[in-house]
This record gives C-alpha cells, structure tokens and sequence, in this order.
C-alpha cells in the first residue's frame, strides 16, 4: 500500500551525471513506465529506487518512508529483470518461494501463495522444472510470479519484454497488463519501446540525457507532445516534421508552399518565426481514406515514391517540400508508386514547434 | 570382384586411420599396464628377476587385505585428502572473494597468487623442512624470540605435528588452484540473479550462501577433481620432509609402495598395493565428476 515519490533525485558515476534531478510522484496503484531511449537514465532512476545504485542527491520515498539509505531487502519492493534474473539452480517452485523462504514464512504458508502465483501465471505444470528447461516467455512468467508471490508495496520491472520475440512480446504485455488489473499494486516499468509505453501505462514518463520531458497519460503524451523529441518518440511511425517559417499568418514551407496555420495556434505566431510543422502520418491521408471528417484540413496534391499495403491500411512514403514524409492510406486500396493523389492534412492535429527551443507553441 | 574389394578396402580405412592413436595407446598405456597387473600376481623382486615367473595368483592382494599396517596408511591417505582439499577449497574460495573485489592491480595479484605453484614440489618440501626444522628452523626461531614458547616444538618429530607440517606446505603450494578456478567461477558469474537476491530480501551472507556458493561449486569440483588426484598420489613433499618417519606416522600410500617396490625391492607386492590406492583416486574422481555433471546440469542453457 504505497506510493512511490522521486525528489530531486540525481546520480552520478564521478564527475559524469546521468540523472539530473528529477521529481516524480507515483501514485498508490499506479501503473507508470519510464520510456527513453538507451543511456537516458530511465534503468538507472529504477535501480535507484529499488536500491540497487546509490542515490547521489535527492529523495526517494516508498510510502511514509524515506529509503535513499535502505538496502533493497528493506524496501519491500520486487523487480523484473531484463534478463529473468532466475536462480539456475533452483526448479520454478523454490524461485517463485525463495524471497518468502528468506523472509522466514512457515513452509504453508510458502507454499500456498506459490500455488496462488503459479495459477495466477499458468505455471502449475512447471513447478518441478528447472529454468533451463523452460522457454523464454515461461522463464519471464516465473520471473513475475517471483514478484508477486512476496506481495511487496511496489513492482519494478526493468525491460522485461526485450529478450522476447515480437509475438510472444505482444502475448507477455496483455498478460502483464492482466496481472496488473488482478493484483493492483504500483507499478513502475522501465521500456524503450514506445508501444509498450502506450498501451500499459497510465502515465507515461519520457525521459532523455537524464531529464523528465514529459509526464501525462498516453493519450496527452501522444496528442499533445511538448517538444519534437518527445512528438517522434511517441508514435509509431514517428511523426514528421517540416521546418518553415510563418508568413503572412501562414506556414511558409522550404519550397515556398503555404499551409495554413492550424486555428488554435494562431494567436501564438507571429510574423517570420522560425517554425517546425509536425504532423503524423496518420494525420496526411489522401482525401476519402482518411480517419474521418476533418473539421480543419487542408488539401495537397502529393507524388507516392513507395507504398507499403499493411492489408486494412497502407503505409505510403512521399515527400513534401522536398523532404521525406510517410502518410497512411485508410481502406483496402491498392496505391501504386509514382501514383498522385491528393492529400488532406488533418490540421486540427497537426503541431507546430519552435526552431529554436524544439518547444511545442500549444505549451507556450 | 572389383565391388567386393573396394567395399573391403574402405571398410580398412577407419582402423588404418586409428591405428597411430590405437598403438600407442597400445604400447605406452595399455602394455604397462597388462603387465604391472600380471607382476602384482607373481612373486617378482627387483633383486632376483627370475622371480618374475613365480606365479602366486591373488597371494599378494589376500596378504595386503590383512595388513593392518597398510590399511592404517589407506586411511591416513584419505584423511590427508580430506583435511587437504577442505583446508584449499576454505582458503580458496577466500582468497578468490577478496580478489574479486579488488579493482586495482587485481592482474598483479592474480599472477602473485599463482607463484607458490611455480615451484617443484621437492623444493617446497625441502623450504618447508628447513621452517619447522626444530634446531635451525625459522619457525620456532620466530616464535622463541617473539616469547611466544621457550623450548624447540619438534614439528617434523612429532607424529601429529609431522602430518599438519606436511598439510601445511601442500596447502600452502595448492591452495591457488582453488583461488584461480575459483575467481574463474566469480567472473562468469552473472550479476543479474545477485540482484534479483538482493531485492528478493537477501543479506549479504545469504546471497552468498543460497546464489553466490551453488553458482561457484561446479568450479569447485573441477578444482578438487584435479587436487583429489594431484594429493592421492602425494610423495615428494612428504619423502623430503619426514621420509614417512617418525616411526611411520606421515607414511602415506606412495611412500609406502615406493619403499615395498625400491627399497624392499618387493615389486609384485608394491604393484599389488598401487591396484588398491588406485580404486581411491577412482572413486574420489568419480564422486567429484558426478556431483560435476550434476551441477553442470542445471547450470547449462540459463543466461
């Protein structure tokens, strides 16, 4: 039964940091992911909370206690490794009960929640083989039955899903996202991979270089992106994005075409701002195959170099002002190479950064 | 015809293959050892080489099996096996924990550690016959100064004393062997299930204990398998320093077959006995080997 709150939290190797004091407050239950990519400072803040690295500066607080000088043993906490972390030598039984073994719980007692976790993950059939006897998604089964058989205040998992192939990846998420409706707890989950970020969390962190850039849930965070790093991070494909000036209350793009500027921003302009125009691919979609009415769009007779038919949708490489977008086709039609179709651009979702500050202009 | 024969002629080619490894395998293992089998089953004596042809069947094996005094000595080999290994492996598995932590000049240590090793067992034998000299040695010159004890403790005279001497300097000479495999084991180790321990609710000691400790083991026995060996055919560190002496006390198994074979010049008997102190290594091997596999079992295929 606990939150977890991160102070002003820092760490650094020497002279060398790599978490630059960032704060953080995780609610009791709360399912929250730390997503960057690689050398961000994201595994490195989850080590930090379960005690596993030294904090150099600032708090940590699991519930009412403040643990920056706990060891982990002390901090009630379990964690999901990258690579299962399981004990070889033990069968899946002894390593689903080992924590509760060393915490000195009568053998009953042991083995009853054991028989709860395994049920809980499929494991019944397992509990006499060994880890090496097991697959990859089954060792990560038991690496999370280990964690929720001690019922501690909070789980980390550090990249779990990373070892695994892209099927079972998507199998494990569900199930983890599962696990987490049936044993609610507070979750802190560190990934690089974006589509886990959105579809487990319920706030999503972005970090970068050991900085926070943006808390929110996944839909603020995918609709409303405070800066270009975080707009291509999140999303898949990235979102595009086009330098231009404003002009004349207008988007001035490299090739001289004007795009309007989206109404909500208009206020936020002025004349000869360096600009970038961010807009995702599914938001440039040729007119009739898109996600519905636009209240706000604009149309763009745009050449496809390479189409990429997915089936129900086709990704569609073109360019505009000579630079490489992707956009998406909605509907199963065939598009050809070199075909010209006429686009829309969902303006109403579409952003605009500053060059100079990578800022978004709906936050400033 | 010409089928038949080239069917012959490949059906040759393994054994021609095999023949340089099957004759010498033949001439330097094989024969030796038919025939030291066959001089444990005569009355051969170095001295009278006729003696050879003798042939008193199992005479040899019955008489030993009622040779108290050689039974004294199999035990007292297994002991000195026993204290040996356990002695190596505790201060090994020390020194290579303390190693491991080390970050600075950890490869200086490293190559330090292994010197004891570099050197000839007989002259460790006779190093150490000078320390527990107890008229010169430096042993008891130390511990006379620093008033520690004021008469001479015969070490090498003493029957108890003489076999810890002994252990000492083996020790002393081996213990790197666990050190090295040992620190071996620890580098290999991976670092993922320690942590996992630790948040798991672990101290220290029972990471160890219940991670650390079953991870290292197999090296262990690849370790002991060597020592177990290496200590059961023990002979030159113990003839330099007692010679088997006092009064027998530190014979052990070798001593005691060299003196029958050379000495005694009663090579039949002395091959008799080698037969017998070689179903010890066998299954002092063996044992190690299984509890290897065993281990190896469950190490195998988890990252």
């Amino acid at each position: 039964m606990a939150g977890i709150s991160i102070r002003a939290v820092e760490k650094a190797y020497g002279a060398v940091r790599v978490v630059h004091g960032i704060d953080l407050e995780i609610a009791h239950e709360e399912f929250v992911v730390l997503v960057g990519p690689s050398g961000c400072g994201k595994s490195t803040t989850l080590r930090m909370i379960a005690g596993l690295e030294d904090i150099s500066g600032g708090d940590v607080w699991i519930g009412q206690t403040r643990v920056n000088d706990l060891p982990p043993r002390k901090r009630n906490i379990s964690m999901v490794f990258q690579n299962y972390a399981l004990y070889p030598h033990m069968n899946v039984r002894d390593n689903l009960g080992f924590g509760l073994r060393i915490a000195g719980q009568s053998p009953q007692v042991v083995t009853e929640r054991v028989n709860e976790a395994a049920g809980i993950l499929g494991l019944s059939e397992l509990l006499d083989r060994t880890p090496a006897e097991l697959s990859g998604g089954q060792r990560q089964r038991v690496a999370m039955g280990r964690a929720i058989v001690r019922h501690p205040d909070a789980f980390l998992f550090d990249e779990p899903l990373s070892n695994l192939d892209a099927k079972l990846r998507g199998q494990m998420r569900a199930e983890i996202k599962k696990l987490h409706q049936k044993v609610r707890t507070t979750v802190v989950y560190v990934t690089h991979d974006q589509v886990e970020a959105m579809t487990l969390a319920d706030r999503i962190v972005v970090m970068r270089d050991g900085h926070i850039e943006q808390v929110g849930t996944p839909m603020q965070v995918f609709n409303h992106p405070v800066n270009t790093f975080v707009a291509t991070f999140i999303g898949s494909p990235p979102m595009n994005l086009l330098p231009a000036v404003i002009h004349e209350g207008q988007v001035l793009l490299r090739d001289g075409s004007l795009v309007p500027v989206p109404a909500r921003l208009r206020a936020k302009t002025h004349e000869g701002q360096d600009v970038v125009l961010g807009i995702r691919p599914d938001d440039i979609c040729p007119v009739g195959h898109g996600l519905g009415e636009t209240d706000e769009g604009t149309d763009i007779a745009l050449t496809v170099d390479l189409a990429e038919p997915l089936g129900m949708e086709s990704l569609i490489y073109t360019s505009i002002a000579g630079q490489e977008v992707q956009a998406k086709l909605y509907g199963p039609r065939i598009v050809q190479a070199s075909e010209t179709l006429s686009f829309r651009l969902a303006l109403d979702r579409a952003h605009l950064f500053d060059a100079a500050t990578t800022r978004s202009l709906d936050v400033l | 015809m010409i089928a038949f024969l080239r069917t012959r002629r490949t059906a040759l080619i393994p054994l021609l293959l095999l023949s340089p490894a099957l004759l010498t395998m033949l001439f330097v293992v094989a024969l030796p050892l038919g025939f030291s089998f066959y001089t444990s089953l005569t009355a051969y004596r170095l001295v009278r080489p006729e003696t050879i042809e003798i042939f008193v069947g199992l005479r040899n094996y019955i008489r030993l099996l009622e040779d108290w005094e050689f039974w004294r000595v199999f035990g007292r080999t297994i002991l000195f096996l026993a204290i040996a290994l356990n002695v190596e492996f505790l201060l090994g598995l020390g020194i290579a924990l303390l190693i491991a932590k080390i970050t600075w000049g950890q490869r200086t240590l490293r190559t330090i550690m292994m010197f004891p090793m570099m050197f000839s067992p007989i002259l460790v034998g006779f190093q150490f016959k000078f320390i527990f000299n107890d008229n010169i040695g430096i042993l008891n010159n130390a511990l006379q100064s620093l008033g520690l004890t004021d008469r001479a403790i015969p070490w090498l005279v003493d029957g108890r004393l003489a076999m810890f001497s002994i252990i000492f300097a083996e020790v002393w000479m081996s213990t790197s062997v666990f050190a090295i495999l040992l620190l071996a084991g620890l580098f290999a180790m991976p670092r993922d299930p320690l942590e996992a321990a630790k948040v798991d609710g672990c101290n220290s000691w029972q990471v160890f204990r219940h991670i650390t400790l079953p991870f290292i083991m197999p090296f262990a026995f690849i370790a002991m398998t060597i020592r177990s060996l290496d200590v059961a055919r023990a002979y030159d560190i113990v003839h330099v320093m007692t010679g088997g002496g006092p009064a027998g006390r530190t014979e052990l198994l070798w001593t005691l077959i060299a003196r029958t074979g050379y000495m005694d010049a009663r090579m039949g008997q002395a091959n008799a006995m080698a037969y017998l102190s070689t179903l010890l290594s066998i299954a002092f091997t063996w044992y190690f080997y299984t509890k290897l596999m065993q281990a190896r079992r469950y190490m195998g295929g988890v990252q």
